[in-house]
């Protein structure tokens, strides 16, 4: 699973509904991978704007991965350099085993080989 | 035909050898690719735009790569675990989750700019177990669905509904969830080709409303054999189409007796009677 989805995933426990903890959901015991993907610079600017910037600098700062200023530039597209490193940080890292846990209500969403498992307990739903 | 829903919940059905059958059928790819092609064509993306797809119900991964082709990145939801498997070994490029969709989607408010489905609504009618309720796991699906959409963005779900109840039902819960559109029947007078795609809009976005896409085959000029209607009969009606006129009026006769006297024949003398009704008499 990329690092860009993980910007977008957030705790789907029906009683789990703090948008202040519910997301983002936390990397434990992650082992991350690189695989390397086509550059598509419309594709970047287009996920930038979708990008929940300081959950993404929470999440990398965690997984010990730097580069990123701490509050999201106003242009990105003129630094080439900025652009590069998001493309590495969005679309190549790869969260291979770990598990992800909510902050809000505690639930571990376990991640085998890339494929996080979302599926809830009965109570939860 | 057999219908898979009725054999075992997806999670059992689409087990090892059922996955590998389906990826390795080049029939059921060749007809997954087509339909995911067609949910596209329906999705009415901005074009030269690469946008952030969900696939739901993904499987191994067949439609997943159609959106690949047309240069959107995608994010893929499966409740089998085989299948997913398959789709990791053959290198899809999207993102794929183990997500039993009845049970709510977790992303983040307009998320995704589109989603497209193919085969899956129906397997979302069983009631496997004790806690399975259709109606409100589709509740759930498409509520958390329609937040996780970009206001104005289309959802397309290719299904096989089994009856028109479980098409109401369906269509039932989406219209309460919030979403307009309607369904689009490709090939409506074929038995094999024919294919329901649900074509939901989330919101209106900016500009005009959206208007549902026509299905394909519909037209009445692919339809040779059936007779073609030219025109309406023109039946003589009163005002605001109410009961029929007598054509024999006032007019009539004295247009008839003109005619008669002409001819030198002998005809009664008009008065203020002449073409009027009698009075009715017991």
């Amino acid at each position: 699973m990329r690092l860009l989805t993980h910007n977008m995933l957030q705790c789907h426990v029906k009683s789990c509904n703090d948008p202040a903890l519910n997301f983002p959901l936390q990397f434990q015991e992650v082992e991350l991978e690189q695989i390397e993907a086509e550059e598509n610079e419309a594709l970047l600017l287009n996920l930038v704007g979708k990008i929940d910037w300081p959950a993404l600098v929470q999440t990398t700062s965690e997984l010990g991965i730097t580069g990123l200023p701490p509050t999201k530039p106003d242009v990105v597209k003129n630094d080439p350099a900025l652009m590069k490193r998001l493309h590495e940080i969005l679309l190549e890292t790869n969260v291979a085993q770990g598990k992800m846990v909510c902050r809000g209500c505690g639930h571990s969403y376990p991640i085998k080989d890339g494929i996080p498992n979302m599926l809830l307990a009965e109570h939860e739903i | 035909m057999s219908r898979p829903e009725h054999i075992a919940p997806p999670e059992l059905f689409y087990n090892e050898t059922e996955a590998q059958k389906y990826t390795s059928n080049s029939r059921i790819a060749s007809v997954q690719a087509e339909m995911a092609f067609r949910a596209i064509e329906l999705l009415c993306l901005p074009e030269d735009k690469s946008c952030l797809l969900l696939d739901i119900g993904c499987g191994s991964g067949l439609s997943g790569e159609v959106l690949e082709e047309e240069g959107h990145t995608w994010v893929g939801l499966d409740i089998s675990p085989s299948m997913l498997e398959i789709a990791r070994d053959r290198e899809v490029e999207g993102d794929l989750m183990l997500q039993d969709v009845g049970q709510g989607l977790g992303f983040r408010p307009g998320t995704f700019e589109g989603a497209i489905s193919i085969s899956v609504l129906q397997w979302l009618c069983n009631a496997d177990s004790k806690t399975n309720i259709p109606k409100a796991r589709l509740m759930r699906f498409f509520t958390t669905l329609y937040s996780c959409l970009v206001n104005g963005s289309r959802a397309v779900f290719q299904f096989y509904p089994e009856n028109d109840d479980q098409l109401d039902l369906i269509m039932g819960c989406a219209t309460r969830c919030g979403f307009t559109g309607g369904l689009v029947i490709d090939y409506p007078n074929s038995k094999k080709a024919k294919k329901f795609y649900l074509c939901l809009f989330a919101g209106q976005g900016q500009g005009a409303k959206p208007q549902l896409p026509q299905g394909l085959g519909t037209d009445e000029t692919a339809d040779p054999q059936g007779a073609q209607f030219s025109q309406t009969r023109n039946r003589t009606r009163g005002p605001k189409g109410g009961p029929r006129v007598s054509v024999k009026d006032k007019h009539w006769i004295m247009r008839k007796k003109d005619a008669a006297r002409t001819r030198g024949e002998t005809v009664a003398n008009d008065s203020k009677y002449t073409g009027r009704k009698r009075r009715v008499k017991f």
